[in-house]
Order: structure tokens, then sequence, then C-alpha cells
């Protein structure tokens, strides 16, 4: 019995849109048992591409070259179809990054999250609509009897998303996975919404790996991060250390570009191209 | 000589008063009442979630909405309900740089069309090959390489768009210049590339700038002043050292209580702030 949940080795994958240009180059990460680990990197770094790879929703223009995606000791990367349908929505569950075309705007809130536990949780109609209800008041939303009639287009933003982690945690899932989830949302509805998520995964115990752009949520909620660039790893460990004592040099260059608040003169050092040349030349593309 | 560029008072702007064949829809209101001033070469911040109306704001300023009542004085002048005839000389000296460089930029024009093509029409320059000499110039300022000037906007990477979009705003030698959510869709690194020529260009050229964003810390690193606005008011302004450092309004502190920082703060996500 391992503690890990998931263990990504060795993996790679190609894109034949860019004449076989590598995505990820031999990217290995493990997340522990109701772990929260940050996937973090600028656009093409790759950790979407990871997080797809994982739910096996791969466009067909990538394609895998070596690896293994291990989730409690089985292969993903090897499992035949109907075995992935079985995992996929109910043991490892996706928060969209976009609440606006996640939800089918033509059907109501609550048949939407009823579907989902009649489907992956055997439910009966009454039960799954009972349970949808539960689920809504879970996610601190205050009016969950108005929300279930709703269409989505009659919800905030800052609500739809409220809807979709319900929706993720619906399947209690041994796994999660978060693809951006707030960056459509106002910052002070950002805060409430990853304060929900580490809430949802820590009263379930939870894996989730968190896609994120930004360091300042890493900070705030992973306990574990895996930096990445042109589909590298190029720093991991928990938080801190890769916040406090970074290795590399493009994670502090990365930490220092960022502007703050409370600092004047930050935000405006972009990373040096010295760190970029350097990169590129270890990780041997010209 | 005045102080201010740009003196905005008691601006309301309604949207949707529509009457149609099936009746007249129900207006909107947007901006209850905003007064705002820039000076010369000053960097405004305005700041605020969506819905605050910062966006509608930055558009009465130029005059691209109209406003149902207050006053909009540019360089003395009350421009409020001048035609557009009138207008037309003062947007040379008002420019805009928008949130999106693709949707900004004529796709089937080349970016030495793109560039140009203002300079002949305002008469800023005489002829072709002048008007190329200013471009290459301030594209050079702009730290893109002149063989940009043959392609077209899809090749160019979100970055290079945006400082192709500087300097469209700047070729015109504008007074004003607004900027709303411009780094918003960069990475962090290049985006710390775009302030930092924003910043280094409004001291050089001393330009007023309107600098609207929704991210406290972007208006930190390139504002003088800045104004914090929620559901069409502004609800504080101030020098940035000071409503950063000790902010008065409720709202503003809550703003900067919910970004998150990258450094260690357990204790941060289940801080909360009232408004």
């Amino acid at each position: 019995m391992t503690e890990n949940l998931l263990t990504v080795t060795g993996l790679s994958a190609v894109s034949d849109r860019e004449g076989g240009m590598p995505v990820l180059r031999d990217v290995g990460l493990t997340l522990k048992n109701g772990g929260v680990r940050g996937l973090v990197g600028e656009s093409g770094a790759g950790k979407s591409t990871i997080a797809k790879a994982i739910l096996g929703i791969l466009p067909r223009t990538v394609r895998i070259t070596g690896g293994w995606i291990n989730f409690k000791g089985r292969d993903l990367l090897s499992m035949k179809p109907q075995e992935l349908r079985s995992i996929m929505g109910s043991e490892i569950a996706l928060i969209p990054q976009d609440p606006q075309t996640a939800l089918n705007p033509a059907r109501r809130i609550g048949a939407q999250l009823a579907d989902g536990l009649k489907l992956k949780r055997d439910m009966s109609a009454r039960t799954a609509e009972a349970h949808a209800l539960q689920l809504l008041a879970d996610v601190q939303i205050r009016d969950p009897d108005r929300v279930m009639k709703s269409f989505p287009h009659q919800l905030s933003g800052g609500m739809r998303q409220r809807v979709l982690i319900a929706a993720a945690f619906a399947v209690e899932p041994e796994l999660v996975i978060a693809d951006e989830p707030t960056t459509a949302l106002d910052v002070t509805v950002q805060k409430e919404i990853l304060r929900l998520i580490r809430h949802m995964q820590s009263a379930r115990g939870t894996g989730v790996l968190f896609v994120t752009h930004d360091l300042g949520i890493v900070a705030q909620i992973c306990d574990s991060v895996t930096l990445l660039y042109a589909g590298k790893v190029i720093e991991e460990g928990p938080v801190r250390n890769v916040l406090e004592n970074p290795n590399h040099a493009y994670t502090k260059a990365l930490i220092a570009a960022g502007p703050r608040y409370d600092r004047p003169d930050a935000g405006l050092e972009p990373v040096p191209e010295a760190v970029f040349r350097e990169l590129r030349q270890e990780i041997g593309i010209s | 000589m005045d102080q201010n560029l740009l003196v905005a008072t008691g601006i309301k702007v309604t949207y949707g008063k529509h009457a149609g064949l099936f009746g007249s829809k129900p207006s909107t209101p947007v901006l209850h009442g905003v007064d705002i001033r820039i000076g010369r070469g000053q960097t405004v911040g305005i700041v605020g979630e969506s819905g605050s109306g910062k966006t509608t704001l930055g558009r009465a300023l130029l005059r691209l909405v109209d406003v149902s009542a207050g006053k909009i004085a540019f360089d003395g002048r009350d421009i409020t309900h001048i035609p557009e005839t009138e207008m037309r000389p003062l947007r040379r000296r008002m420019q805009m740089i928008f949130q999106d460089p693709m949707a900004s930029l004529n796709p089937r024009h080349t970016i030495r069309r793109i560039l140009t093509g203002p300079l002949l029409l305002h008469g800023l320059a005489g002829d072709a090959a002048t008007a190329l000499e200013q471009v290459k110039s301030v594209l050079d300022r702009v730290s893109l390489p002149a063989a940009c000037l043959e392609r077209y906007p899809h090749e160019l990477s979100g970055g290079q768009r945006q400082r192709i979009g500087i300097a469209r705003a700047v070729l015109m030698q504008p007074d004003f210049v607004l900027a709303d959510e411009i780094v918003s869709g960069l990475d962090v690194s290049t985006q710390a590339q775009a302030l930092r020529l924003l910043k280094s260009l409004s001291r050089e050229l001393g330009l007023a700038m309107a600098f609207i964003s929704h991210d406290l810390s972007v208006i930190r690193a390139v504002c003088d002043y800045v104004y914090v606005m929620r559901l069409g008011k502004v609800v504080e302004e101030g020098p940035c050292e000071q409503v950063f450092a000790s902010p008065s309004a409720a709202y503003t502190r809550a703003l900067l209580d919910a970004i998150p920082l990258p450094e260690y703060d357990p204790g941060w996500l289940e801080r909360r702030t009232e408004t």
C-alpha cells in the first residue's frame, strides 16, 4: 500500500500539430492522499497538458510517447476505455476553468447535478435530487432551493463555480483536478472559492491537483508545488521551501517578476533573458 | 497652466435607454456621479471588480460613451457635448491601448500599415518615408525588431502584440493615454516587461495616463494615484503610498486582503474582511 494517490513517472508527450515538438519532457510528480499540489507555470509550460493526460482528454494532436500515470496502483495510460470511464467522473473529478461553458445552458442546475449522481452513484431520481440539494448547501449556497431550479445564466460567475465544485465533489472522488478554477472570477470571489475548495478537500481527505499560473494562489492553498517550463519540471517541493529557498534561478526570477500591492517596486523586473537562455540550454531546446 | 489635463465632474452614465418598437427598455445606471482628475504627466489607476464601472468611466473620459450628466474638461476645454468634428483633432491627443491587442489590430494589415497609417492620417508625417522613420524609432523603443514591420498581427506573440498597441498609441504623440486592462492576458514575465515599458514611456514623454485594472498589485507597480471604484461610485482615492499603506475604505481593505501573495502565510485563507 502506497501513500501516494497519484504518481506520474517519466511522462513525455509531443505535439503533432507543431511538428512533433515535445510538450512534456520526462515529467515526474506525486500527490499524497489528501494532499494539495500546485501545478504552476507560464503559458505553454505544460501544466494543463498534464491535467488532461491524467483525465484522458488530451487533444488528438498531442501524443504521449512515454511514461506512466499511476493512480492508486494502476497505470491510467494502459487502461481500457471502459475501465477509464468507470474511474473518470467517479474516482477522479474535474473543476473546470470556465464556469460559463462547463454547464449546459438549457438545463436547470438541479437536473444537471442529479444526472451525475444517477449515472455515477446509481441513485434514484428522488435520492439524487435530495443529495444535490445537500451538496449545494455544502458549497455554501444560501438559497439552494432556488439555485436547484435556476438555469446557469441566472447565476453569477462565483455561484456557477460553486455549483461546479459541488458537482466535482458530488461523486466523492479521491482525486480532484482543479484547472485554473478562479481565473474568470473577481479577487474577493476568488478567495471564497479557494477557501471552499480547501474546506471541501480537507473535510473529505480528497487529493487535489491545482493547475494555476499564480504563485500567490499556490502559496495560499497548496502544500506542495511543481513548477514547469516548456514541459519540463524545473522545481518541486513543499510550497514553503520552494517560495523561500528556490533552487532554480528561474523560480527566483518568476517570484520577483510578479507585482505586489505591498511593494511599490515589485512587478517591474521581467525574468532576465539570461535566465531563459540558461533554462533552454538545460532543457536542450534552441 | 492648469496642472490638471483631464477633469471629469459628476459623471453619470446610463446604459440601455432605448425607445424601441416594443416599448422602451428599462435603463441601467452604471456611473452615479464620479469625479476624477488626471494631472499632466500623472499615471492614475482606476481599480474595481466587475460591474464597478471602471471601463465605462474610461470610455466616458474619451467621449466613447455619452454621459447623461456631468462635465468632462480636457486641457481646460469643456468637451462634454462638443460635436464629433470638433472632437476629432483632440482624438490624436487622447489615445487608447486596448485589452485584447488581437481584437484591436486589423488582422489583414501588416504592422507597417497599422503603424504608419494613423501618422499619415493625422498629418504627423508628410510622406510614407518619414512615417516609416518614426515607426522604426518607436519600434526600437518598445524593443521590437524592425522585421516585425512586414508581419501580420497573428504572427506575433501576445506580449509583442501588446507592445504594438503601446507603440501605436505613443506614435500619435498624445498627451493622454487610456490603458484598459492591458496586461491581464499576459504571463507574469511578459507583464513585467509591458509595465516597465509603460512606466518609462510615460516618464520620458510626460504622458498622463489612466490605467484601468482589476488588479491592485499591477496598479501599485505603475501608478502615482489611485481611484477605487465599486458599483459605479468612487469609494476611495488618494496617492498610492497612502491608499496601499493605510486604506480608509473597508472595501479597499477587503480587495487588498483578497489578493494572495506568493509567501507563506498560514491563516490567510481563513481571514475574512467585512465590507
